[in-house]
């Protein structure tokens, strides 16, 4: 395994607002697991949303400053949280670090601003987790076992698709069950996975995304779940919604899935309502916990 | 006494010969411009007299503020004294800062892309892309810190792509800042409780019937309170 001091880290708008308790627990995770994450000094919006217009690099700019920071950093990776942000950091830094023409037009638009030399690469938490933490040492790390915890793993689209830039097999991943599976938890495989939330349609057509997201968890519920694990800001949002407004009884619990690492590696939840039922639904006692 | 050096500069694309060493607002005036708006301080701090302005041989606008800059031979210029950007109305009082207001208040800085055009703008030298980031992510504190220096020129605004109106936000977020973070300063609760109390009446009535010679009398005797003496 190689030795990690510590990342550089690009949080994103959400996870400094609605977001809170994304950051909040992933940090707590990595502190506990001695690879602190390091977050960018000065850092803007990564776009939001990768623009698929060839010509289009003027949207692709956003992205491109937060890897000049990471850059100025002397960081040769970035890693984000949100999976909006990771897809559309990824797929820029995948086409900027390619596309010297490209990399040449934009750094010419910044003029008198530090090039980007088309270096840092970008990842998201859990392949870290992955492929270089290893699953075994976070288990090693685990404190309160989610003994008895069923979760669904709900990825959605942007961390898996497209496949080019997705974390793990777009149809079939599996990486957040070995997350929850690494903190002792039950991992319920649910056909709506990697079905789509609704996304921004909730902005103009809510109706459409309380039904798509109700159907998410509508099916992790009929898997037997009593937890779905998230990885993205937007897709807890309207998962939240569809708890609250939709038709649904029984509704299983929507947490970001770093929140569940936490808990199982001693985080006290902050004392959140959320947290205190899942604890609650463990086999094991709950031990210590400030 | 020698013929002052001259230089030739160009306001609104006409030719006119004016002295080396002057800003451009005194070179405007030595040209025969009158300043009836637009000019104000004329010491860099109320941001009256923004300046657009281009080098000779240069492809780039520069922006400046007219009573700060010097001019060059070659200088193409011209004054953007107002720019006529709305601002939101709002109660501060009845905002609720752990929202973010500043968003809701000034939406179109979600359109936001990056592009930085506002700092290049910004005669200040403000971040003034990174505190519109900021503002996106709800840090009233952020923005009210990097936006300290704002003189409201508007040079940003006018630059924005988005047409966001940045110099206007940064204005809010100072005085939420201002209103929900910062202490309340307990000299200016004493004074006000002074005023009211009508501690100061009868010195002011005094300067109020002095007559034009006996206030110039008192003024040039007045003490200034050195740096050391002040309160901080």
């Amino acid at each position: 395994m190689r030795r990690v001091e510590g990342v550089a880290y690009f949080p994103g708008c959400s996870l400094k607002d609605s977001a809170r308790s994304f950051e909040i627990s992933a940090s707590y995770v990595m502190e506990t697991l001695g690879i602190p994450l390091i977050e960018l000094e000065r850092w803007n919006c990564c776009g939001t949303v990768f623009s698929l217009t060839d010509d289009d690099l003027m949207h692709h700019i956003a992205s491109v400053r937060n890897l000049v920071r990471a850059q100025e950093m002397g960081a040769e990776r970035l890693i984000a949280l949100c999976s909006m942000c990771y897809n559309t950091l990824r797929r820029v830094a995948d086409r900027i670090n390619t596309h010297a023409e490209d990399r040449t037009k934009i750094n010419e638009f910044m003029d008198q601003e530090t090039d980007y030399e088309g270096n840092v690469t970008v990842g998201h938490l859990l392949d870290l987790l992955r492929d270089e933490v290893g699953w075994d040492r976070v288990m090693d790390a685990v404190v309160r076992p989610l003994e008895g915890l069923g979760v669904a793993t709900y990825y959605g689209c942007t961390l898996v698709r497209p496949r080019a830039s997705g974390i793990d097999d777009p149809e079939r991943p599996t990486v957040m069950a070995d997350a929850v599976e690494s903190v002792g938890a039950t991992p319920v495989m649910f056909p709506f996975q990697t079905e789509c939330c609704g996304s921004y349609h909730v902005v103009d057509r809510r109706d459409l995304s309380i039904e798509r997201s109700y159907r998410v968890l509508r099916s992790a519920r009929v898997a037997g779940a009593q937890v779905v694990a998230t990885a993205c800001p937007l897709c807890q949002f309207n998962l939240e919604q569809a708890q609250t407004e939709g038709p649904g009884d029984e509704a299983p619990l929507v947490l970001y899935f770093t929140e569940l690492l936490a808990l199982a590696l001693g985080w006290d939840g902050t004392g959140s309502e959320p947290s205190k039922r899942i604890l609650a639904m463990c086999r094991t006692p709950v031990e210590g916990g400030t | 006494m020698d013929e002052p050096k001259m230089t030739q500069i160009f306001i609104m694309g006409k030719a006119y010969d004016v002295p080396v060493g002057l800003t451009i607002m005194d070179a405007m005036e030595y040209a025969g411009y009158r300043f009836i708006r637009g000019a104000g301080c004329r010491s860099g701090f109320c941001g009256a007299c923004g300046t657009v302005y281009r080098k000779a041989g240069e492809y780039r606008l520069e922006f400046a503020l007219a009573c700060q800059e010097m001019v060059e031979e070659g200088m193409y210029l011209t004054q953007l004294p107002f720019t006529p950007a709305p601002r939101a109305d709002y109660v501060l009082d009845e905002l609720d800062p752990s929202e973010n207001v500043l968003l809701q208040y000034y939406p179109a800085i979600a359109r936001c892309v990056s592009c930085n055009t506002c700092t290049k703008a910004c005669p200040q030298d403000i971040e003034v892309m990174d505190y519109i980031q900021a503002a996106l992510r709800g840090d009233v504190q952020r923005v009210a810190e990097l936006s300290f220096d704002c003189i409201q020129c508007g040079l940003c605004s006018m630059r924005c792509p988005a047409d966001i109106k940045h110099y206007h936000l940064a204005q809010m977020a100072r005085r939420l800042h201002s209103v929900s973070a910062s202490p309340t300063p307990s000299h200016l609760k004493e004074r006000l409780q002074e005023i009211e109390a009508g501690t100061f009446d009868d010195d002011l009535d005094e300067l109020v019937r002095m007559d034009l010679e006996g206030l110039k009398k008192r003024y040039a005797s007045r003490t200034i309170e050195q740096e050391s003496e002040g309160s901080q």
